[in-house]
């Protein structure tokens, strides 16, 4: 491992794995998630959602429901229309009904509420609220939506003539046909990245406390933004922001779930404002499978242009998405299929043209960053998918064609036919490294070997490049807000600290690894510093976690707000050795004039005198805080070899290894930097082999309960063997790039390349994900093996 | 009607509806939301609590089938002595990261360390494989049970 350490475990700076504190309170039971909270007078709010995926509502009947013992009322999309909240826009310029009142357009979408004095009863009344649903024929995938004659389903938006939902392109498309037209080798491959679902294990849910009299809305959310959904409840309800205080407790799994605003949060919000009392709404699990942010679900047609030689000229991408039945990415403005251009992988070639349509089908809507920067899941798995193909159609070894394509270390920083500028990273190091830990050249000589005796062996590779840490102001705002971060540091006379951020953790140590940035850039113990976040009235402002951006930007702004507190101990430490400030130095912990380190004052030392003993002129205390604008996003990567074992009777394949080498930069921690890879590698696994969600003809969604949606336990799940290189980010304060959602962009494509690499001498170049034993076994019995 | 539950070792007696479920009754009838709800089809394994020393979901089982019987949830592993050696293993193996799925997972492993002191990776693994966890990837979860097994046996003094 790396040593990046600078500071002793006492202080425990980064390169430390220190323990996390948040375990304290988790081992004990004592985290406060959001169903843990109960106020007193709380109600509880359940919600009745459609059964059938398109239909047209000729009326409800609530009083069956009304009748029912402790339910105090039903809310409808009437209701809701009658206070201008029917509908509310998406993270994506679109708008969604927040209950429905003229059509429901896809299976779980919210039509009525039913608050009532405990959950039983209100899951009682909801299933008597009498919908009269007059159906209308499904549209479940978008080439239906998008065919000639095809229902409307957005029949209510203005100048909305077809399904179409946004179209998107980029590169240069006459200089990349040209690129094209002149290859001497192309190579295609259409796959679709089938729908998934982010599922964390806590489903979402939202206490809504408006107080009718102050006009003070106290709302407790499953949130991973809490301080841009507090912009937006500002904007959609009309509340003026400083009443709105959005805190978001411990969080059970986020994985982009958490970052849109659901129909339940507003109607929970409008029902403790009108009732006067708390309301609480927990989703059941089916309600999240079915209704919440799905992520993926993208047809994709890639290319590449070659020379005989497999170097790459020039790559030419066509996709259509299936973005349900309300466009809401979670994604930046300006990009409608998110950052999904980064897919140029790392290799270095001139032209690329990219173009994207998405369309509206009866599906529930969606399209959040499910653990990744914006659609960059599927953009690493198309180019590294395409690489497999390349390899096979050309006849070059796989890791041998990425190396003749690798961006070189020099090359950084590196500007992608698309536009992003790669800030720094050694691939072929990097995919050497793993292939050596796998011992490739013995695998591929066990490979032959197998076949000889008929027996099926794969070799998967992926080496991944991601766009994340977004990002600068000029480029990236979500809903108009720019996507900087923050963070504030107020460091007590006792020395000890307190840190409030703008972003939120889910699982990702936060409280543990920020406190870690401070240790290093003051010297104060990390045990000393408690990390506060979450809380929008006790934090400064930020867009929030999710897109890997906590470390990138959040994790700068505390460096920075860190350096700032230790300039300011410095010129007080001068004070304090009757020295010029430029004379003094810092180690660890204590400041001392330079060539003088036995006379030295703690960080502990200037902080006392901030408060009692200051020189002339300075202001008391010792606070910052500071909102960091990123001059560019981050480029972590990484290269992934993947073995498995493919039974030819059956079509299981077992993953015999995964190595991972994983480049993040800087690792703040690196116990926490394992543990996210792990979690990662383990979602990427699950989508190429088991994790989707589908629906029938008829806009019915499989998928719906853990029975039907799978994901992996520890039984299925692989054993991961994790390498590093350390390559630091130029631009980022202590060279950090984030790693959260690293291995589930990287991963999915190694897994499925092993499986295809073992049945590449049959003439089979794909199985769409998820890579099912059915697949697989059609796949080889119509290859004739 | 009334039942009394022993729970982390106190009786607590309460007249509850037949349908309310133990874990709603573990959560809001005796204030111990260490428990956690997470699937509602008994997949997921959040919600799991020991009945007797047994692992058991309880989102499947009525409050009033527990009439009578110990249950011990995660606020029941610690005991004067400090942590639970499973405690302590998953914070030393950070075998946690967002929490949610660690009470349960806690007290699968604490209750298959009872019964095998030294389980193998493989056996770790089938006894959790009724819990679900999206943070992890498991590894670690295995490893802080493993560890806390060696621990259990080492105070035992046949370590």
């Amino acid at each position: 491992m790396t040593d990046t350490t600078t500071t002793p475990p006492e202080i425990g700076g980064v390169g430390h794995s220190v323990k996390r504190v948040e375990d304290a309170r988790l081992i004990e039971g004592q985290g406060n998630f959001l169903d843990d909270i109960a106020l007193p007078g709380m109600l509880h709010m359940a919600l009745v959602r459609s059964p059938v995926a398109h239909a047209r509502i000729n009326g409800i009947d609530t009083d069956a429901a009304t009748a029912v013992d402790g339910v105090l009322a039903v809310v409808t999309g009437e209701l809701m229309a009658a206070h201008g909240l029917a509908w509310m826009p998406t993270l994506s310029g679109d708008t969604q009904a927040v209950l429905a009142t003229d059509k429901v357009r896809y299976q779980g979408q919210e039509v009525a509420a039913v608050i009532a004095t405990d959950p039983y009863a209100a899951a009682d009344g909801a299933e008597l609220v009498d919908v009269d649903y007059e159906m209308l024929d499904a549209i479940t995938t978008p080439q239906q939506s998008l065919a000639e004659g095809a229902a409307l389903i957005r029949d209510e938006k203005e100048g909305q003539t077809d399904n179409l939902a946004y179209t998107w392109e980029t590169g240069d498309e006459a200089a990349t046909d040209a690129a094209f037209a002149g290859a001497d080798r192309v190579v295609s491959l259409t796959t679709h990245y089938p729908r998934s679902h982010p599922s964390p294990l806590e489903t979402c849910g939202i206490v809504a406390d408006v107080n009718s009299v102050t006009g003070q809305a106290t709302i407790y959310m499953t949130s991973q933004a809490p301080h841009a959904h507090r912009t937006l409840f500002a904007l959609v309800a009309g509340l003026p922001e400083q009443n709105i205080r959005i805190i978001s407790p411990d969080i059970g799994g986020g994985f982009g779930n958490k970052v849109p605003i659901y129909p339940g949060y507003v109607v929970a919000t409008a029902a403790s404002l009108l009732i006067g009392q708390p309301v609480k709404w927990v989703e059941t699990r089916t309600g999240n499978l079915i209704s919440t942010g799905f992520g993926r679900d993208y047809y994709m047609t890639g290319e590449l242009a070659l020379t005989n030689e497999g170097r790459i000229q020039a790559m030419r991408v066509d996709m259509l998405s299936d973005q349900g039945a309300f466009y809401s990415d979670a994604q930046p403005t300006r990009y409608r299929a998110g950052l999904f251009h980064v897919c140029t992988g790392s290799y270095d070639f001139p032209h690329a043209h990219i173009k994207c349509r998405g369309a509206f089908t009866n599906k529930a809507p969606g399209g959040v960053a499910y653990r990744c920067s914006f659609r960059i899941t599927e953009a690493s798995y198309l180019i590294e998918r395409l690489m497999q193909t390349a390899a096979d159609e050309l006849g070059i070894d796989p890791a041998e064609l990425r190396l003749r394509n690798f961006i070189q270390p020099e090359q950084f920083p590196y500007e992608t036919a698309t536009g992003f500028v790669y800030d720094s990273g050694d691939y072929p190091t990097a995919l050497r490294k793993a292939l050596d830990a796998a011992g490739y050249d013995e695998l591929r000589a066990e490979q032959a070997a197998a076949r000889a005796e008929g027996r099926l062996v794969g070799i998967g590779i992926a080496h991944f490049t991601e766009a994340v840490g977004a990002g600068p102001a000029h480029t990236y705002d979500i809903a108009g807000l720019k996507m900087i971060d923050s963070a504030e540091l107020r460091v007590h006379p006792t020395g000890k600290a307190i840190l409030k951020l703008g972003v939120k953790t889910q699982g990702q140590g936060h409280e543990t690894t920020f406190a870690q940035i401070v240790a290093e850039e003051t010297g104060i113990p990390a045990t000393d510093i408690k990390v506060i976040h979450g809380d929008t009235d006790d934090t400064p402002y930020g867009l929030g976690t999710y897109a890997s951006r906590s470390t990138p930007v959040g994790g700068a702004a505390t460096a920075m707000v860190a350096r700032k507190i230790a300039d300011k101990a410095r010129h007080i430490a001068a004070h304090l050795l009757e020295a010029a400030p430029e004379d003094i130095e810092r180690d660890a912990d204590k400041f001392h004039v330079a060539g003088s380190p036995d006379q030295a004052v703690s960080i502990q030392d200037a902080a006392f005198a901030a408060y009692t003993n200051l020189p002339e002129g300075m202001e008391y205390g010792l606070e910052d805080v500071t909102y960091y604008n990123p001059p560019n996003l981050t480029f972590p990567y990484g290269s992934y070899v993947v073995v498995v074992d493919v039974d030819p009777e059956t079509g299981v394949w077992k993953v015999r290894r995964m190595v991972a080498l994983d480049d993040c930069g800087v690792r703040i921690n690196p116990m926490i930097v394992e543990g996210q890879i792990h979690g990662g590698l383990t979602e990427g696994f699950a989508m190429s082999s088991m994790q989707w969600i589908t629906f029938d003809d008829d806009g019915n969604c499989i998928g719906s309960n853990f029975m039907d949606y799978l994901v992996p336990t520890a039984w299925e799940t692989p054993r991961f063997e994790l390498l590093e290189t350390v390559t630091p980010s130029p631009h980022h304060p202590i060279g950090a790039k984030g790693v959260g959602e690293s291995a589930t962009v990287g991963s999915p494509a190694a897994f499925v390349n092993a499986v295809v690499d073992a049945l590449a001498h049959l003439g089979v170049r794909n199985i769409d994900m998820p890579v099912l034993p059915d697949r697989v076994w059609e796949a080889i019995d119509s290859a004739g093996g | 009607m009334e039942i009394t539950i022993n729970i982390n070792g106190t009786d607590h007696t309460a007249d509850v509806e037949p349908r309310w479920l133990l874990v709603d009754h573990i959560r809001t009838g005796a204030g111990l939301t260490g428990t956690h709800i997470g699937c509602d089809t008994t997949s997921c394994g959040v919600c799991t609590v020991l009945v007797d020393g047994t692992p058991v979901k309880s989102c499947t089982m009525l409050a009033v089938q527990a009439d009578g019987r110990e249950v011990t949830t995660v606020e029941g592993l610690k005991s004067a002595d400090g942590l639970h050696p499973i405690q302590q293993a998953f914070s030393d193996e950070h075998g946690l990261q967002c929490g949610f799925c660690t009470p349960a997972m806690m007290l699968v492993g604490a209750a298959l360390i009872d019964e095998n002191p030294a389980p193998s990776d493989d056996e770790v693994r089938w006894a959790i494989s009724g819990n679900l966890c999206r943070c992890t990837g498991y590894m670690n979860i295995v490893k802080a049970i493993q560890a806390a097994a060696a621990a259990a046996a080492s105070s035992n003094g046949d370590g």
